[in-house]
């Protein structure tokens, strides 16, 4: 069987290099296998967070070539063959260690989120009824394994690292599902509009390129929203009719 | 106190699955100053890999159906070794967790009349399992996780506790690190809850996540904790087994309850060969009626792949070990064919399946909507486990609760699907309101410092003997020990075997004093490896001892050598603690005295 070899961001005490290794490569491996079995091998103290190693929990994010990837979903197969490997940790986040990085920024930004309000229940027994053709597109959004890849793709934080300002792509798309949650009666248009600065987003796409569920972030998610915030904000008729009502 | 950060709670959680946050968010509501202990970041947890659904009698899809007839089907299923009081707890209250989910901001898959729709699977007579396509242990954690978040609930993550700490009897607190840096911390609580899972990754193939060490069951048995039912460990029937590298990654029941068959290399459906007694009178012996009953026909009878997952599991390997198996060492599972039946299959196949049809596309190169896959046994959870109190799930510790997997007795000898997603919020929901309430009549114990040197200095020898001439790496011990467990301790069982195993885990518990490490304690997985073998060898030889000992065949425990059930053991569950002298004491629990009408259900619905 064919060795490759990875290049792999190791961090050191003053910084970071890319250090190479040599695996022996069998039929189906994935990624995540390889780093594994370079961990065994020869590097048992390299970084690398991992669960559940089949594309479920969103953990084992990296950059691969440079491509923002899970690498429990990559396989080795279509890679470049008899190419190096490079592998190295999400750029948009503060490097913990080697393949290792910070997210706690984004658990920080979905608290501010409001949270869930629904309606009072339908049904004496305290049941709602919703229409499965009114929650397939909030279903979609909640396929949502918090990877971060689309975080770390998004250049208003990879480039311009404003996630103080803008929550990106993962929390447009949390916010969206509750926003269209036939029984959600709270109204994050403001929050979205000022605290979450949706408006930095100038869709380009790259999120949903990226999205290892395939959800189409920018069209199902983040657009609406946009369009949900202009109705409410700039529609001349809304606007002339908010002055009346005051 | 030596110089660690302490951190001090009423409650303290150990895990963030589904039973922990459900724990959580109740003690939290009843007042109590909770920490959540996550060993991963939290929303990462085993509970996320959860597909079928979660079970509930809640009659949205057959009326027929009850709090009753899912206490008779669960006692069924666990061949009556189960805990009665918890079967009927869980039954009972099953419905309300499920609703609350919902009201919580789950969005479950619904019938046509808009209620939450629920599916047939394995052992439950009507349409029970609620579920989001085949991600609904996603859904569950998301929700519980958005919902936690917003609690006075302090939320640690990528910590791991490495022991917990007693004093006079009952826990005070527990000793542990942050990953980041390798720092010990210490927790001080008046009460714990673990909540910490399985323990499948003591087995070379299985579906279970990187967490699944049973940590918390051997953190619990070390503090003097009662285990039992250990030998009974549910080997999944439909794992992937091509390629490699995902082999024992899981494939939801719900292909079966879809429609999908399982065949032999020969085209039969091996299934119908053996239908065990206990179910004849519910199994269907005809195809065309199987497919009725996934279909909803309420007068059908289900399809034998539809058996108990021990069963199957078994049928299957008998299948493989007799020459009929598929290319790769397992059998066929079937869901392209039900092209034949409805004029949109595939798309009907991605919309009930999404995740197994992308699983197979992604990772074998397979279209599961043309061609069958290739599936075989993959070990996927333990009855067993921490014995618990079936109301408080309080241990024989003082303050120390125990919920979902890594509890025992709601299952017996054998677990239907679906029922672990409602035994975590039926049970995590109880062990939090009875650990405050726990929590609220005690005062903060005191920590004995020489117990936190002597646990440092075991947990910091690994880098010395990681320098050590014959130091032994830790992820080489634990590959060994996961073979040793696959050949001698797996679905099929003997005397010769296990004693194999007992004595291999003894030599492995000489070789885990010399694992050693490298490197500095941040985020260093090769010394939390070290750290773990001791939890998964403990765990290991609480498997192996107690399934010597149980002389007989039921659920998910096969002996070749005793193929019957025996009376005798079918009256008793196999406990097990730690003898002062630091071995495994093992003995028989005569099972307590089922209530009259709940035995009378049982009559009732044979």
């Amino acid at each position: 069987m064919p060795k490759v070899i990875f290049n792999i961001w190791r961090t050191s005490s003053t910084g970071g290099e890319f250090q190479e290794y040599k695996t022996e490569i069998t039929e189906g491996m994935v990624v995540l296998d390889a780093i594994h079995q370079i961990q065994a091998e020869s590097a048992n103290d390299m970084a690398v967070r991992w669960n559940c190693k089949a594309g479920k929990c969103g953990s084992c994010s990296a950059e691969i070539n440079g491509r923002p990837k899970l690498m429990c979903m990559t396989r080795m197969s279509d890679l470049p063959e008899g190419k190096p490997v490079t592998i190295q940790p999400m750029k948009a986040f503060p490097v913990i260690k080697d393949l290792v990085t910070d997210v706690s920024v984004n658990f920080r930004i979905k608290k501010k989120i409001k949270r869930f309000k629904p309606r009072p229940p339908d049904a004496p027994d305290g049941t709602w009824r919703m229409d499965q053709g009114d929650i397939d597109r909030i279903q979609e959004f909640r396929k949502c394994i918090e990877c971060f890849l689309c975080q770390d793709v998004c250049h208003v934080i990879r480039e311009h690292h404003l996630e103080e300002k803008f929550a990106g792509p993962r929390h447009l798309v949390y916010a969206a599902a509750l926003e269209m949650h036939p029984l959600d009666i709270e109204d994050r248009r403001d929050d979205l509009k000022s605290q979450h600065g949706i408006g930095f987003c100038n869709i380009t796409k790259c999120c949903t390129t990226v999205c290892p569920e395939g959800i189409h972030i920018t069209d199902n998610a983040i657009i609406p929203l946009k369009e949900r915030i202009a109705d409410k904000f700039y529609d001349p008729l809304m606007r002339f009719f908010r002055i009346f009502s005051k | 106190m030596t110089n660690y950060q302490i951190y001090s709670h009423d409650v303290l959680v150990i895990g963030s699955g589904g039973a922990g946050l459900r724990a959580a968010i109740e003690a939290s509501a009843a007042g109590a100053s909770v920490a959540v202990i996550c060993r991963s970041l939290l929303g990462k947890a085993h509970t996320v890999m959860a597909e079928g659904g979660v079970a509930a009698a809640l009659g949205n899809v057959d009326d027929r159906d009850n709090w009753k007839v899912h206490f008779a089907d669960t006692m069924r299923g666990g061949q009556y070794l189960n805990n009665w009081r918890m079967a009927e707890l869980h039954a009972k209250e099953a419905p309300a967790r499920v609703k609350e989910l919902e009201a919580w901001g789950a969005v479950f898959d619904r019938t046509d009349d808009g209620r939450i729709l629920q599916r047939n699977f394995g052992g439950h007579k009507y349409p029970r399992l609620a579920h989001v396509g085949d991600r609904t242990g996603l859904e569950m954690i998301r929700t519980l996780q958005d919902y936690v978040i917003h609690e006075k609930v302090d939320i640690y993550q990528e910590y791991t506790i490495i022991s917990l700490l007693k004093e006079e009897g009952r826990v005070v607190g527990a000793f542990g690190y942050d990953r980041e840096k390798g720092l010990f911390k210490v927790f001080q609580a008046k009460a714990i809850i673990i909540a910490t899972g399985g323990m499948g990754r003591i087995y070379k193939i299985s579906s279970n996540s990187w967490d699944c060490t049973g940590g918390g069951i051997s953190l619990a048995y070390h503090a003097g904790a009662e285990l039992i039912d250990m030998e009974f460990v549910q080997f999944h029937p439909t794992g992937m087994v091509w390629p490699p590298s995902v082999r024992g990654l899981l494939i939801t029941e719900g292909v079966r309850g879809e429609g999908g068959v399982l065949r032999n290399n020969q085209g039969r459906r091996f299934m119908f060969d053996d239908i065990p007694e206990l179910y004849k009178g519910q199994t269907s012996t005809d195809e065309e009626e199987g497919w009725r009953y996934t279909q909803g026909d309420k007068n059908a009878k289900r399809p034998p792949e539809l058996l108990t997952r021990d069963h199957v599991a078994r049928c299957i390997t008998r299948e493989i070990k007799e020459g009929r198996g598929s290319p790769h060492g397992g059998v066929f599972l079937d869901i392209a064919w039900i092209k034949e039946k409805i004029s949109n299959a595939p798309e009907h196949i991605k919309r009930k399946l999404p995740s197994m049809y992308h699983q197979f596309k992604e990772l074998a190169g397979v279209d599961i909507t043309k061609e069958p896959m290739e599936v075989g046994p993959t070990t996927h959870y333990i009855m067993g486990g921490v014995r618990v109190d079936a109301d408080t799930q309080m241990t024989n510790i003082e303050g120390l609760f125990a919920a979902g997997e890594c509890a025992a007795g709601l299952h017996g000898a054998n677990r239907l699907g679906g029922n672990s997603l409602s035994d975590l919020l039926v049970f995590g929901q109880r062990a939090g309101e009875f650990a405050a309430k726990y929590a609220k009549g005690t005062t903060i114990g005191k920590i004995n410092d020489e117990q936190l040197k002597e646990i440092s200095a075991w947990a910091l020898s690994a880098f010395d003997k990681g320098s050590m001439s014959g130091s032994e790496n830790p992820f080489q011990i634990q590959t060994d020990l996961q073979e040793e467990m696959q050949k001698l301790v797996g679905i099929v069982r003997t005397e010769i075997e296990l004693t194999e195993a007992i004595q291999k885990i003894k030599d492995f518990g000489l070789r885990i004093t010399k694992a050693g490490c490298s490197g500095n304690r941040a985020y260093n997985p090769g010394w939390h490896t070290a750290l773990e073998l001791k939890h998964m060898i403990t765990v290991a030889e609480a498997i192996a001892r107690a399934a010597l000992e149980r002389k007989e065949s039921r659920g998910g425990h096969f002996r070749e050598d005793y193929e019957q059930k025996s009376d005798a053991f079918g009256k008793v569950n196999i406990a097990i603690r730690k003898n002062s002298d630091g071995s495994m004491e093992l003995k028989h629990v005569p099972k307590l005295k089922i209530r009259d009408d709940l035995q009378q259900i049982i009559e009732e619905m044979k």
